[in-house]
């Protein structure tokens, strides 16, 4: 069991009302496994992934990432955890426009080594990440500012970002949402790809296609697993 | 190394940064120009008062002034840590040009013209015997009359830029002076229907002092003269003020403390005397305490000009603090993503830092060189502007100014800056650390601005 999630409650509250989005949801991740999140918009997939991904705190119950609560994680822990241990690809993609998508593709890899780190790991880092982006097939776009690419291709940056520091996880949001099915198709076979050379990887997804290629598939109805 | 691009990435990418930049620039140009001219106003103007005064000046408040005081200044001049004493009258009169009606009330001083020069910057302010100031009362009109050395605005129309055109050769003037002697207990010392003394002086010399009250209301006489006018020198000879000026290497401190103790000890040794009772108005003081009712008035428009220019300087700051507010406002998206990708919340704080940095480094550095510059040409700017459009920025019929002052002083310029970049850092600081502490998932759902 590589992730947990226990007794997960999850609401917002908005004045008076309090909306409930999770209510005592129990979930668990087994190592290599391929999970698929489905359920009506609003049903609280994308706020499961955020607990998973420690992006997000629950208001009861608790995630664990091999055994270990991450709630007793200190804040270098937890950065370490969102860095090296799991890749997020947002619903949004969520890319900087500063940065052309090799050095997006990239910034996990910085971010999680000291100046003198990078400096030696610089160049393989840059070497995975290309071989990242051409899988993607953007290999011939590195230069280009995110800003400049369509919704599927930011899509796939996000992911290879999301794959640079090879994590344990990947935690995709809707990765196919905003693509046609051909492309949708091409980045689920990468995805495929890495689930059979072992990647862990939970997703959400709308779409009962890309959900039949799981191997599980968790169905959210009503702030739990139906 | 990511915050460093990052941030530079920043810097390099938006063009708000620009306006950041501008403003910065623009704030910094116009505290450093001013506040350059504001403490060059008021340095110069202490200065032509130490001048004026001398190091230390020992002083009655009465008009009757004080006696026994030969011994002490030979006393004085006998010390090595005076270089110059300088007894002087003080008083006021009228003054009539002989010939013409009208009268104009004068402070009069009678000095020893060598002995003041050496006590103060008397010497200095004189035209015609900067160089030979022992003949500054020597007139070349009336050999029998005394001379006079008068304020040179009494006599001279100043040019635009506060210049004089002098004549030659001093002009040819007589001065009509009448005061009112009082004896040494106070009383007027003519009784009877004229209790008045007058004598006429011709204008030897004129004096250029800066300070205003003097340049445009004050006469110099002989002192012999002085003190027979306003009858000082009988029954017992008294003087208003002993002007002292403190050789080189002489602090401030220890001179003053020497004289004060030196004066004390002549007190004492006199006090059994007639007169004795004339030295309890008398005081030691320093030049700035001396000249404070002159000086205060002008600090206080530099403490009201200090206050205006902290407030302009708030504004300052929360402009570009809103700035900066605003630019990362925008940017909480990014520090969303950063913190979900494992940056750490101080690593997020500090790459806004370092970009606000940029921006306030770049943007003071322009506008405090800027104002350096624009200090260096203000007086060729302002003669500029007055040859072609007759625009003067100070007027010097009221300002006793020559050229504006423009002295760079660094450690000001040190302070501005760092203000400045104080100001953008405390400006990326708030919403940096506000989005930077959140949950990631928080800041990237909220658009925070
Ligand atoms: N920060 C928030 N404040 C208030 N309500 C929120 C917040 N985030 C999410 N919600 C609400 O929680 C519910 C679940 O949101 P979530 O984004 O998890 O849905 P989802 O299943 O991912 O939907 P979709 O398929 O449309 O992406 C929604 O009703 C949403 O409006
Ligand atoms: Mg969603």
């Amino acid at each position: 069991m590589i992730l947990k999630g226990v007794d997960l409650h999850k609401s917002y509250k908005m004045g008076q009302t309090k909306l409930e989005v999770l209510r005592g949801l129990d979930v668990s991740i087994s190592e290599g496994e391929f999970v698929a999140i489905v359920g009506a918009s609003g049903s609280g997939k994308s706020t499961l992934l955020h607990l998973l991904g420690a992006l997000d705190k629950p208001n009861q119950g608790r995630v664990e990432f091999r055994g270990k609560a991450l709630s007793s994680f200190g804040s270098g822990q937890l950065n370490g955890f969102r860095n090296k241990t799991v890749g997020f690809v947002f619903q949004f993609y969520h890319l900087l426009d500063e940065l052309n998508i090799l050095e997006n593709t990239l910034l996990p890899a910085m971010a999680g080594s000291n100046s003198f780190g990078w400096v030696s790991r610089r160049k393989t880092a840059k070497e995975s990440a290309i071989l990242l982006l051409e899988r993607m097939g953007l290999g011939g776009r590195l230069k280009h500012k995110a800003y400049q690419l369509s919704g599927g291709e930011r899509q796939r940056v996000a992911i290879a970002r999301a794959l640079i520091n090879d994590p344990e996880l990947l935690l995709a949001d809707e990765p196919t949402g905003n693509l046609d099915s051909e492309t949708g198709n091409g980045i689920l076979e990468a995805l495929e790809e890495f689930h059979l050379a072992g990647q862990t990887i939970v997703m959400v997804t709308h779409d009962s296609r890309i959900a039949d290629r799981a191997d599980r598939v968790i169905r959210l109805v009503d702030g739990k697993i139906e | 190394m990511y915050k460093l691009m990052l941030a530079t990435r920043y810097f390099f990418k938006r063009r708000i940064n620009l306006l950041a930049m501008a403003a910065i620039a623009l704030c910094v140009f116009i505290v450093v120009v001013v506040m350059s001219v504001m403490i060059g106003l008021v340095s110069d103007f202490k200065e032509k008062n130490h001048s004026y005064s001398g190091d230390c000046v020992i002083h009655s408040d009465s008009l009757v002034g004080f006696a026994y005081y030969e011994d002490f200044v030979s006393e004085l001049e006998g010390e090595k840590f005076a270089c110059g004493v300088s007894p002087v009258i003080d008083g006021f009169g009228l003054m009539r040009r002989p010939g013409y009606e009208d009268n104009i009330g004068l402070q009069i001083r009678g000095v020893d013209p060598v002995k003041h020069s050496a006590a103060t910057g008397f010497g200095d302010t004189l035209y015609y015997h900067k160089d030979n100031p022992e003949k500054a009362f020597e007139n070349i009109y009336e050999p029998n009359l005394p001379g006079s050395v008068i304020g040179v605005s009494i006599i001279y129309k100043s040019g635009s830029f506060g210049e004089y055109d002098h004549f030659p050769v001093p002009r040819d003037l007589k001065f009509e002076i009448t005061c009112f002697p009082l004896n040494a207990k106070g009383g007027l010392a003519r009784g009877g229907a004229d209790p008045t003394s007058t004598k006429v002086f011709v204008n030897s010399d004129d004096t250029h002092s800066g300070l205003v009250k003097v340049d445009g209301g004050m006469i110099y006489l002989p002192f012999d003269e002085a003190q027979s006018m306003f009858e000082m020198g009988w029954p017992i000879k008294r003087i208003n003020s002993i002007h002292i000026k403190f050789s080189k290497g002489v602090s401030a401190d220890e001179g003053m403390a020497k004289v004060a103790a030196m004066w004390a000890k002549h007190v004492e040794r006199n006090k059994d005397k007639t007169y004795a009772n004339l030295f309890d108005n008398v005081s030691v003081e320093d030049w700035f305490r001396y000249r404070r009712e002159i000086i205060a008035p002008m600090e206080k428009e530099q403490t009201m000009l200090t206050i205006l220019f902290a407030m302009l300087g708030i504004i300052t700051v929360f402009v570009i603090f809103v700035v900066f507010y605003m630019i990362i406002g925008h940017k909480t998206r990014d520090i969303g993503i950063m913190r979900s990708i494992g940056v750490s919340s101080w690593s997020v704080v500090s790459i806004f830092l370092l970009f606000a940095g940029m921006v306030g480094v770049v943007g003071s550095a322009i506008g405090a060189s800027a104002g350096c510059s624009f200090l260096v040409k203000i007086n060729d700017m302002e003669d500029w502007l007055f040859e072609n459009y007759e625009w003067q920025l100070w007027n010097r019929e009221i300002y006793a100014i020559g050229e504006i002052p423009h002295d760079i002083e660094f450690n000001v310029i040190a302070v501005i800056v760092a203000c400045a970049i104080g100001a953008a850092l405390l400006g990326a600081f708030v919403p940096a650390v506000q989005a930077g502490f959140k949950r990631p998932v928080e800041v990237l759902q909220v658009n925070q601005v």
